[in-house]
């Protein structure tokens, strides 16, 4: 077994778990103190995953769970790289995204707001990184919604992410915003990450460069793991 | 050095995405690990995650990681380790998996495990050992790391004559689940 000496999860850049102004967290955030676990912890080592448990079909949200055409919105492309501390880039990494359509609503039983679904949008899909950690979608630009947190709540516009690196440990679950989202300052679970400097990391970049005449716009986002504690040896 | 990506809660709405999908959208893990094992004895992982209430987290999300039958993380067999269940209206959530090796001569066989659930800013890592593995369990180093009087919240308790294990996870309280900064 090759396990990775990794550098520890820097809480400065992680949000606080019990934040009061996210109601949620009252009951769910944990009140003891965690344990730490030696270095060579089963924890540091985790799934692997090839190109063959990925569809290409799925890094186009627009037509990947379309029942009868395209769906409906602001066309947009997001690519960026999956890279550790050091600047490393992780090569298959699975990237997995979800999100609400254009109107602001998700394709979910549970989610009752007064907005319509779009048939040819259920706001899912995967890919892998590449051997640069890149990794691109084609999606809809979410709509902002609202939600019972507080009066007259609405989360900004957000896509979800999930990241896997090399060891379970680097297991990452985020949401990327958009640039200039006047809701950003108002919300609740983007500012539980007291550190500006680390709260601006989960905003994308717009990118005339990955912008498409003609089709869509481009947005990078880049996600940084945990990296590793030695200089990492060249595979 | 570059700054780590800050996490954020999963939400409450990723089981189309993430764990039960669609017909038109398959994720590309599940809750069944029996298929990929080509050793080991088949068990069963039943658990149930609830809040600092002792409310059902209808809306949450568990990972689980693990060496094979042999001790051994990511073998050349194939068996990937890795699967993810949702829970449910009870907070309930199950996996079908094989009983893991232990990983190390002094370590006693484990699931790892990472909990995600709205509310949670940070997913918890936290560990499930078997309640009939006691021997093993004495001389786990990572077990004997945990305070005493919380130890046993990381210990399965095995049904009488069946291969399924109960394990609750409590988020939050006095009968706080031991989570581990991994």
């Amino acid at each position: 077994m090759k396990t990775t000496l990794l550098r520890p999860r820097d809480w400065n850049s992680q949000p606080r778990q019990a934040h009061s102004d996210y109601k949620s967290t009252l009951r769910r955030s944990q009140s003891q103190p965690l344990v730490s676990l030696p270095p060579g912890s089963g924890e540091h080592v985790g799934p692997l995953f090839g190109p063959h448990d990925a569809l290409a079909a799925h890094a186009d949200l627009t037509r990947n769970a379309s029942a009868s055409g395209e769906a409906i919105g602001e066309r947009i492309i997001v690519a960026g790289r999956v890279l550790e501390e050091d600047g490393r880039p992780l090569r298959d990494a699975l990237v997995e995204v979800w999100q609400a359509n254009a109107a602001g609503r998700y394709a979910h039983e549970r989610d009752q707001h007064d907005a319509p679904l779009d048939p040819n949008f259920l706001g899912a899909g995967h890919v892998l990184t590449d051997s640069e950690g890149r990794y691109r979608f084609t999606t809809i630009r979410p709509g902002a919604y609202p939600w019972r947190n507080h009066a007259n709540a609405w989360r900004p516009a957000h896509i979800h992410f999930s990241v896997f690196g090399r060891a379970f440990a680097q297991r990452l679950v985020t949401q990327m915003y958009f640039p200039g989202d006047p809701l950003l300052p108002l919300d609740p679970i983007y500012n539980a990450t007291a550190d500006e400097a680390a709260r601006v990391r989960l905003v994308a970049g717009f990118s005339q460069r990955l912008t498409e005449p003609e089709w869509a716009l481009g947005y990078t986002f880049d996600i940084v793991l945990r990296g590793s504690a030695a200089t990492p040896m060249e595979d | 050095m570059r700054g780590q990506t800050p996490s954020q809660t999963i939400g409450p709405f990723f089981s189309h995405a993430l764990t039960a999908g669609t017909t038109a959208y398959r994720p590309l893990v599940c809750s069944d690990l029996t298929d990929e094992a080509l050793e080991g004895k088949p068990i069963r992982l039943e658990g149930r995650v609830v809040d600092g209430d002792g409310k059902a987290v209808s809306d949450g999300m568990v990972e689980i990681w693990q060496a094979n039958a042999g001790g051994k993380y990511r073998p050349d067999s194939g068996f990937r380790g890795f699967g993810r269940s949702g829970t449910d209206a009870s907070g309930r959530f199950r996996f079908e998996t094989v009983k893991p090796g232990p990983a190390a001569p002094d370590a006693a066989p484990h699931v790892h495990l990472a909990v995600f659930a709205r509310g949670m800013l940070n997913h918890a890592f936290t560990r499930m050992y078997f309640s009939d593995e006691s021997e093993a369990n004495r001389t786990d180093p990572v077990l004997g790391s945990v305070p005493a009087d919380r130890r046993e919240t990381l210990v399965a308790q095995r049904r009488d004559g069946e291969a399924v294990y109960d394990f609750e996870i409590v988020l939050q309280g006095k009968r706080e689940t031991v989570f581990f900064d991994a």
